[in-house]
């Protein structure tokens, strides 16, 4: 087995060159934080992530995962033991509001540590998000009455939080919610909630004390569609006025879920009000529900983005750290290694595999990183344009983060079970986990096709310039910017050949933007069958334009007599990434543009 | 009661060092250091006493480069109240590190040294006991257990595991103890602590300032790799074995 380190390098350079740390430590909002202590909160953070979170992981999916009773799930000792501890350090609270007991550290730092707790262990970093997920749609729009009940202990992790979306028949598409909700008759202005609700990430769990349900109901006689859909907050235990935990409320967990991955998550099926009801809190207004769920979308798809660059590269650690040791065969073209034996490592074909990993591991990272540097100025810019165009980014690229970043881990960890061989098929060496862990990655929060219909529908064919009428607007000058940057790198002496690919590769991207501009009203289907390709070739050449930016900085700090292995390392990396990935673009954006009648070529009645 | 604990910053003990090519060290460029185990064990120790109300004050000190600061913030969001750096870009070596703990001694007055046992870097085990004898204080080393009654004892009871079991002394205070791998189990910084840790106190002085000289007094002739093993052989039997240790090892 491997252990976890968090790739401090990479995220320092990425902090520091690629998302703007050191313009974010100057905003106004966080006057109180330096990059020294930036700095300390990682390496505590990694330390944290290696020693405590890291070794859980099995323990929830091979070894003692939940277990689930008569409505009572049980959770292993170590879990809790490290949530124990997670909560104790403060970790917990890290990105909550600190007005309730949070750190207001900037979004970007809260990422680079997030991306930690997901490498070691996504099952267990998912009770945390979920609570803060949920803490955070109540610190957006309940009553202040709500938020001193609730926030506190939930931020500090003393009581878990819920999202309840999902209901069998109500999946992606939400309209068909059937949970019910209606004023309680004895008039005190609380709601009776009664339905099933289905998928419910750590719906029910004995690591902490009381689980704070978040709800969404339709109340009687509301709108049919999403705007009859209300939220409410469902205790699993009442609170008292003096904090003190009073009567159970009438919801149960009545299964668990048998699930590929994230075994370690208890994903409960939930029954609100069997007997009387289950008491439930309006959070705002009613009818917004689906609303106030949409405000934190972007922050929610990014952060499920993470974990999909999270697992990616803990299954790139523990394919290398085999690939290090493990010896099998000679090396071709190497006489030497016929009587002095290397390991697999030295094998071509390895080296290409761990290079594939660890390059789309690292643009990945870097566009999820520069996204979550853009939400930061997007939300505490002072200056009102640079704000704009920092949202504007984070709406075209969240897409991308979530969906190519997800689907890319699954590719991934695949290849990290390939780079094992048949002990990599074996559960025993853990590289199976990861790819089981990933797959649901690209599934919850919105499937990939719903992330691609995103990026070329609302944020490039539908995005419309109020004052020019442009349409895709951001897209555009984005490409424009990346294809300058083209130009400029195509020209350097040393990089000029990773350059001319990424030329290449943002012509590609800009034909099929331009086709699916003008294609996405008249050919809504046809358009629709390039989105996940067009996803894809967004994310692979926007990875590939952040990779190149690192490897020209690399190599200025080279040049100005800064040696590292890492610079030199970034470098090859890209060059990697250059010729293998970017390449592809050119015919992905044939597919776009050529594929898509194809797609609907097979009438319905010959599949 | 004051208590002065040294840290240092050494090469993280999960890093697999590589000798220069030259010979002349190993390559340190850019790489993962931590706090010296024992020392932190050690700042543990101090920051209880302090929190079962027995010390006053915690003060860390280091001596090295200015990256060292990081090290002492580590300290100090375990709990150490101020620090001390003494900065210098000298590869200060035992002797020198006890001299300048002296010179701070002298102006700290604490009535008690926690240092760790030794540094996980070049293994000396020596500047605690060196310290010591500059001080002319009694010393405590190896120590797996400490007990300190009151604030104002005049004496601290230490066990230390040498073979055979456990020995305890009474030292007279003031004294110098050195941290064993069992005294304490370090706890994990909070991250509010790690937050705080950047606006407590730190002093940077320069060894000059405390009137030390920190010249190297040893020279490094070269550093190389420990040579790889053998292969061992398969012996038939015990016979063969005892012959073997007694006429090629030599040893019996």
């Amino acid at each position: 087995m491997s252990t976890y380190n968090a790739p401090l390098a990479d995220m320092r350079f990425l902090l520091n060159e690629i998302a703007g740390l050191k313009d974010i430590l100057n905003l106004p909002a966080f006057a109180e934080l330096d990059a020294d202590t930036v700095d300390d909160i990682l390496k505590e953070a990694a330390k944290f992530a290696t020693e405590v979170v890291d070794p859980v992981n099995i323990v929830g999916d091979r070894q003692t995962p939940p277990v689930w009773k008569d409505g009572v799930v049980t959770i292993s000792k170590e879990y809790k033991d490290a949530y124990k501890l997670f909560c104790e350090t403060g970790w917990h609270a890290m990105p909550g509001n600190p007005e309730f007991g949070g750190q207001g550290l900037p979004n970007l730092v809260n990422f680079a540590v997030n991306e930690m707790w997901r490498s070691a262990s996504i099952a267990f970093a998912l009770c945390p998000m979920l609570t803060m997920g949920a803490a955070h749609a109540i610190e957006n729009h309940a009553s202040d009455e709500i938020k001193q009940k609730y926030l506190p202990k939930m931020i500090d992790g003393t009581w878990g939080g819920t999202m309840n979306l999902t209901e069998p028949q109500a999946g992606s598409d939400l309209t068909a919610i059937r949970t019910k909700a209606k004023p309680n008759p004895n008039g005190d202005g609380t709601y009776l909630i009664s339905g099933t609700k289905i998928f419910i990430t750590w719906g029910e769990h004995d690591m902490a004390e009381n689980i704070i349900h978040l709800v969404l109901a339709r109340l009687p006689n509301s709108d049919p569609g999403l705007k009859g859909i209300s939220l409410f907050v469902v205790p699993k235990y009442f609170v008292n006025d003096d904090g003190s935990l009073g009567a159970r409320n009438d919801l149960i967990c009545s299964a668990l879920e048998h699930k590929l991955g994230i075994k370690g998550s208890a994903t409960a099926v939930m029954s609100y009000g069997d007997h009387e009801g289950a008491v439930g809190w309006l959070v705002g207004k009613e009818g917004n529900g689906i609303a106030y769920m949409f405000t934190m979308m972007n922050h929610a798809r990014i952060h499920v983005g993470l974990e999909g660059i999270g697992v990616a590269e803990r299954a790139y650690q523990h394919a290398l750290s085999y690939a290090r040791e493990r010896i099998q065969g000679a090396i071709i073209g190497d006489a030497e290694s016929k009587t002095k034996p290397k390991p697999i490592l030295f094998h071509p074909d390895v080296r290409r595999l761990l290079l594939d990993m660890k390059s789309r591991t690292e643009a990945l990272r870097a566009i999820g990183y520069f996204t979550a540097g853009q939400l930061d100025f997007a939300n505490f810019s002072t200056d009102p344009a640079a704000k704009k165009k920092a949202l504007a980014y984070v709406e075209l690229l969240t897409p991308i983060v979530k969906g190519w970043s997800t689907e890319s881990s699954i590719d991934i960890t695949s290849e990290g079970i390939q780079v094992h061989g048949g002990t990599g098929f074996i559960e025993e060496t853990g590289a199976a986990q990861y790819l089981r862990d990933s797959r649901i990655t690209a599934i919850y929060e919105g499937t990939t096709a719903i992330q691609a219909n995103d990026y070329i529908g609302r944020k490039t064919a539908r995005e419309v310039n109020k004052e020019t009428g442009e349409v895709g607007f951001t897209a555009r000058a984005l490409y424009k910017e990346v294809a300058a940057f083209a130009d400029d790198l195509a020209k350097d002496a040393k990089l000029g050949d990773i350059g001319k690919n990424l030329q290449e590769a943002i012509k590609a991207l800009i034909d099929a933007t331009e086709w699916a501009i003008t294609n996405y009203g008249p050919q809504p289907q046809v358009t629709s069958a390039g989105s996940v390709p067009y996803l894809k070739l967004g994310g692979i050449v926007l990875g590939g334009w952040l990779l190149a930016k690192s490897a020209l900085l690399a190599q200025n700090k080279i040049a100005a007599g800064e040696t590292s292995d890492y610079y030199q390392g970034k470098i090859a990396t890209t060059r990697y990434y250059a010729k293998h990935w970017l390449v592809q673009a050119s015919a992905i954006a044939r597919e776009i543009i050529e594929g898509g009648e194809s797609v609907l070529g097979l009438d319905e009645p010959l599949f | 009661m004051k208590i002065l604990v040294p840290v240092k910053r050494v090469v993280d003990p999960d890093v697999k060092v590589r000798v220069k090519a030259d010979g002349s060290g190993v390559d340190l460029a850019n790489i993962k250091t931590s706090i010296n185990p024992f020392d932190n064990i050690a700042v543990e120790e101090a920051v209880r006493l302090k929190e079962q109300g027995i010390a006053t004050e915690v003060v860390v000190v280091s001596v090295g480069s200015t990256s060292s600061q990081e090290t002492l913030r580590a300290a100090l969001a375990i709990g150490a109240d101020r620090g001390i750096l003494v900065e210098t870009d000298v590869d200060v070596q035992p002797l020198a590190v006890a001299k300048v703990l002296k010179a701070l001694v002298d102006k700290e007055q604490p009535r008690l040294v926690i240092a760790g046992k030794q540094a996980v870097d070049d293994d000396a085990n020596q500047t605690g006991q060196e310290l010591a004898a500059l001080l002319g204080w009694a010393q405590g080393t190896f120590v797996s257990k400490l007990v300190l009654q009151k604030p104002d004892a005049d004496e601290i009871t230490v066990s230390r595991e040498i073979d055979g079991g456990l020995e305890t002394l009474a030292l007279k205070l003031p004294a110098v103890v050195t941290a064993d791998l069992r005294l304490n189990e370090p706890r994990y910084a909070t991250l509010p602590n790690v937050m705080k840790a950047k606006k407590k106190p730190l002093d940077v002085v320069k060894p000059a300032d405390l009137g030390v000289d920190v010249a190297s007094r040893l020279t490094t002739l070269k550093v190389s790799e420990p040579p790889n093993r053998k292969a061992g052989i398969i012996v038939a039997d015990v016979a063969q074995l005892v012959e073997k240790l007694k006429n090629e090892a030599k040893v019996i």
